[in-house]
């Protein structure tokens, strides 16, 4: 078996407005297992960087410790990386976003690394708003040190040494939006239409945008009696709408019949359209965001899709009122005050 | 030593009050009128980990000759706290004085019959002066600070200019205040003999010397150095590191036309946090630091081992306290030396810097960016709660405007297109040190994994024996780079004059260097050298090879420095000798005397006899 993926793509492949077909969007070769949900949500992220139009060198990808945590190798390799300690990815990608406010975050976590390790990093980059998009690849299990039960796996679960999960599980996507996460979606790793939109619109979203995806893990939780396996995700997913991404500028064209659609129009005039919503869910009312997920829920429902978005949140840096240029684009004479000022803070201390 | 003379600019004064009752004002406004007629004072503040009711010191040595460490001995006893009085009339040296409120009779037991007492009714004075609880309770603290200003001939005119200084824009609380201390002055006046016999006279001592706290400096140096980026949780004694610079930040990081903010201050969740914001924020080219005591810096173990392996600059400044675990959280000690020296599991070693005044405070603080970058490593400024949270004489902060910014070895987008391979971990100048780009540099070239796992001199993940060992081999090359960049010690002689040779750090300086004007006077000269960084440099080896025994004083349990001495050299353990201070008081020439003649008389014996 070789690690070296081959370099070969068709001639023609399109390209997008930057002239980059496909291919410069992808990474190196997975190593993760045969038919593991990661890879899939690592196949949304190339074709949704892809539509964006996104200079990969102005993206940067930052993860924790895990399964998950090492798929943005597998992606973006155009992109700076920086792969961190586990559970702490948040607080590097807070400080990495106040450095420069001109690139894109994305982070990559795992169920592990967010639900229980990392939970205090996570609640506290959602209350600040950090305009980053975060994906967790969330299969239940601890899959590097094969298998065991995470924080999120339902009570009643079973995994494939046959025990069965004795915890309540802890919900991300309405810990989010309870949180007042600014942008919430939750999917499935083998529903790239649904993926692909959510994760373009988490991109776009000019704050606190996070996705909780589905991903099943073929080797340790896809058997049956496990509510993370392929199988019962696949009977049980119920969406709130389906969802189109319209980048700013672009003439909306399709039309669905009255009530059952909805725009949203982003910070920056991009829009996302909503069909056929789900009763009684409105995207734009945190409550009945709430309702949705928690009634899904009760009803043993994955609900998916959009579940809640805030357009006009404000992000950390327009909170703390930071520089429009970059920070790490200042200079001494931007930020020293020079020796002048020092003589009469000296004076001040005699 | 029994002459009135000596007594002149030469004694200790503690104040005994009660946390939160706003005596620590009063208090600093005696500090500084003393400083204000060019005599050398040093204050002490003594807390407990409380904000309001218990008993809390300052303590204030004046001394003619210059020394600014601590002196036992309390020559001039303010006893406003009824809780610690006790105690208080016991701390005074025999023939000193015990200033109290007699607005109640002291009671038999606080009576010495080898000491002088003081009695103004300071309640019954502001009760009748004032209706207000709150100003009776400010005004007392004044009131003493008149009396004293009496009884030590302090120059009323600079109390005066202080409260002109302290009430700039507020002019309207001027009077009071003054009219405060004039009936502190005015009772002593008609109900004492004053001045005392410890009094001070005013002198030109200090030159241009500014009073200082360390943590301020610290916050200024980072200020100055260009930091933009700020993550920290609160813990004493380091909250006002950030305190500071984000007080410098309000007056010169603001943009005079839009109003926005040329930094961002983080204030974390805890300090895993911070450091983590501080490694992505320097990652990704921004200068940024923390500021963190013990417990911190035992929290952010595990990203300190990522910062050094993954080689991202961090400045981690260490406000040191009394440990293990929350130990005496408001008392000082160096006892964190090898806990940052080797932070993190694995293999690693981290560069620390070891300031002992505030002018070195705000310099090494700046340097700390400047080599962090260099050498793309963390870099540890390891202070401690008597530097950053008391005021010292020091001299005045001074910045070069030719001083740039050293960012180390960073390629720009052009210096890329030149290069054909962009090699993150490829030592190309032979120095251990790689270069490295920020992200968004470059659309196809110098882009890098950045992670804590092993790597190849390309960042590409390996489990590869070989190329695992140069990693961690190169790291080492680094680590020889560093001992040439980091600031080198003082040495306090041009050449060896004896075969004994103390060696201390940080704030034991001013101790020390009492210490060894105590041995000169008793005619024992010894060498002596203070360490200001880890890695330790060739002229710190020297010292130590060219010795027979080195007494090495330092304010912690375990003698840290010295096994640090004994590890990172390989000298013999037998040649170096202890002296410790660990009780959370900073340490005194007293102790350092005590503890070093007994054992150089054992030796000098010794020598005589073989």
């Amino acid at each position: 078996m070789t690690y070296i993926k081959p370099k070969f793509r068709h001639p023609e492949l399109p390209k997008n407005k930057l002239g980059y077909s496909v291919d410069h969007y992808e990474g190196a070769l997975s190593t993760l297992c045969a038919g593991c949900g990661h890879d899939s949500i690592s196949a949304g992220i190339i074709q949704a960087a892809y539509e964006l139009n996104i200079e990969p060198h102005r993206l940067a990808k930052l993860s924790g410790i895990g399964c998950s945590s090492k798929t943005p190798a597998y992606f973006l390799s155009n992109s700076h990386g920086f792969n961190s300690v586990h559970g702490r990815m948040p607080s590097v990608a807070t400080g990495a976003a106040m450095a420069n406010r001109d690139l894109t975050y994305f982070g990559v976590s795992g169920d592990g690394d967010t639900a229980s390790i990392g939970m205090g990093q996570f609640v506290h980059v959602v209350r600040r708003n950090l305009n980053m998009t975060y994906i967790v690849m969330n299969n239940g299990c601890y899959g590097l040190t094969k298998g065991q039960d995470s924080a999120t796996a339902d009570q009643g679960s079973k995994n494939k040494s046959g025990n069965v999960n004795l915890f309540e599980s802890i919900d991300l996507a309405s810990l989010a939006i309870e949180l007042g996460a600014t942008f919430v979606a939750q999917s499935f790793s083998g529903d790239k239409s649904q993926l692909v939109p959510l994760i373009k619109a988490a991109m776009n979203h000019p704050g606190f945008a996070f996705i909780n995806v589905i991903s099943p893990c073929v080797t340790f939780n896809n058997n049956l009696g496990s509510t993370k396996s392929y199988d019962y995700v696949r009977d049980h997913v119920e969406a709130t709408a389906t969802i189109d991404f319209v980048p700013q500028m672009q003439e909306i064209s399709v039309d669905y019949g009255k009530g059952t659609q909805k725009n949203v129009t982003m910070h920056d005039g991009s829009v996302l359209q909503l069909h056929k919503l789900a009763e009684e869910w409105d995207p734009l009312d945190r409550q009945s965001a709430m309702n949705a997920v928690i009634n899904a829920k009760a009803k043993n429902e994955i609900l998916t899709g959009l579940l809640y978005v805030n357009p006009d949140a404000h992000d950390l840096h327009h909170m703390i009122k930071t520089s429009d240029h970059p920070l790490n684009s200042l200079t001494k004479a931007d930020l020293c005050p020079g020796s002048a000022i020092l003589v009469d803070i000296n004076a001040e201390l005699r | 030593m029994s002459s009135q003379k000596s007594k002149v600019n030469d004694f200790v004064v503690r104040f005994a009050n009660v946390n939160g009752t706003g005596s620590a004002s009063a208090n600093f406004l005696f500090t500084k009128a003393i400083f204000r007629m060019g005599i050398p004072v040093t204050p002490k503040n003594i807390f407990p980990s409380n904000i309001q009711g218990l008993p809390t010191w300052y303590e204030v040595r004046i001394s003619e000759k210059g020394y600014l460490g601590r002196r036992e001995g309390i020559d001039l006893m303010v006893a406003v706290n009824p809780q610690s009085m006790l105690n208080d009339v016991k701390s005074v040296k025999a023939g000193g004085y015990f200033l109290y409120d007699s607005s109640k009779k002291l009671h038999a037991e606080y009576i010495r019959e080898d000491i002088n007492y003081i009695g103004i009714p300071l309640m019954q004075m502001c009760n009748d002066a004032y209706s207000d609880a709150r100003q009776r309770q400010l005004f007392k603290n004044i009131i003493y600070v008149g009396a004293l200003a009496a009884l030590l001939d302090i120059d009323f005119k600079e109390l005066e200019g202080l409260l002109a200084d302290q009430f700039k824009g507020k002019e309207k609380l001027i009077p009071m205040n003054v009219k405060a201390l004039q009936m502190g002055v005015d009772y002593i006046h008609s109900n004492f003999k004053y001045p005392l016999d410890i009094r001070v006279e005013r002198r030109d001592l200090l030159g241009d010397s500014i009073l200082m706290e360390g943590n301020a400096a610290c916050g200024l140096g980072a200020l100055y150095a260009g930091a933009t980026v700020v993550a920290w949780y609160p813990i004493t004694p380091s909250t006002s590191v950030v305190e500071a610079f984000g007080n410098y930040a309000d007056e010169f990081r603001i943009d005079k036309i839009t109003g926005k903010r040329n930094v961002a201050i983080i204030q974390a969740e805890d300090e895993l946090a911070a450091i983590g914001m501080v490694i992505g924020a320097n990652w990704n080219g921004a200068r940024s630091f923390t500021a963190t005591s013990g417990p911190g810096l035992s929290l952010m173990n595990e990203f300190l081992g990522l910062a050094y392996f993954a080689e991202v600059p961090t400045v981690l400044i260490d406000v040191q306290r009394s440990g293990p675990s929350t130990g005496m959280p408001t008392r000082t000690q160096q006892s964190d030396v090898l806990e940052a020296a080797y932070a993190s599991h694995g293999d690693t070693k981290h560069v620390l810097l070891f300031p002992s005044t505030p002018k070195e405070c705000f310099d090494l603080t700046v340097d700390s960016f400047d080599i962090a970058e260099q050498l793309q490593t963390p870099v540890i400024l390891l202070t401690d709660l008597d530097l950053g949270m008391n005021d010292h004489c020091s001299a005045p902060l001074v910045w070069d405007d030719k001083r740039e910014y050293n960012r180390g070895k960073v390629l720009n987008a052009e210096q890329l297109d030149k290069i054909e391979k962009f090699g993150r971990y490829l030592d190309v100048d032979g120095d251990g040190i790689t270069y490295r780009t920020y992200p968004g540099t470059h659309p196809s070239k110098g882009s890098f994994f950045t992670r804590g796992t092993s790597r190849d001199e390309y960042a590409a993940y390996t489990e590869d024996s070989g190329a695992y060992e140069r990693n961690m081999d190169r790291l080492i090359k680094k680590w020889n780079t560093a001992k040439n960049i980091v600031s080198p010690p003082q040495v306090y002689q041009e050449k060896n004059h004896s075969e004994i040779g103390i060696l201390f750090f940080g704030t034991s300086q001013y101790a020390a260097e009492e210490a060894m004007d105590m041995l000169k006077d008793d005619g024992i000269v010894v060498d002596a050298i203070r360490i200001r960084a880890f890695p330790f440099n060739k002229t710190v080896e020297d010292f130590v090879n060219s010795h027979d025994s080195i007494f090495v004083i330092e304010q912690n349990r375990d003698g840290q420095m010295k096994s640090l001495l004994m590890i990172e050299l390989e000298a013999n353990a037998d040649k170096f000798i202890s002296v410790l201070n660990y009780d959370g008081m900073p340490i005194t020439a007293d102790n350092i005397i005590k503890q070093i003649s007994g054992k150089l008389k054992l030796k000098t014996e010794k020598s005589l006899n073989s």
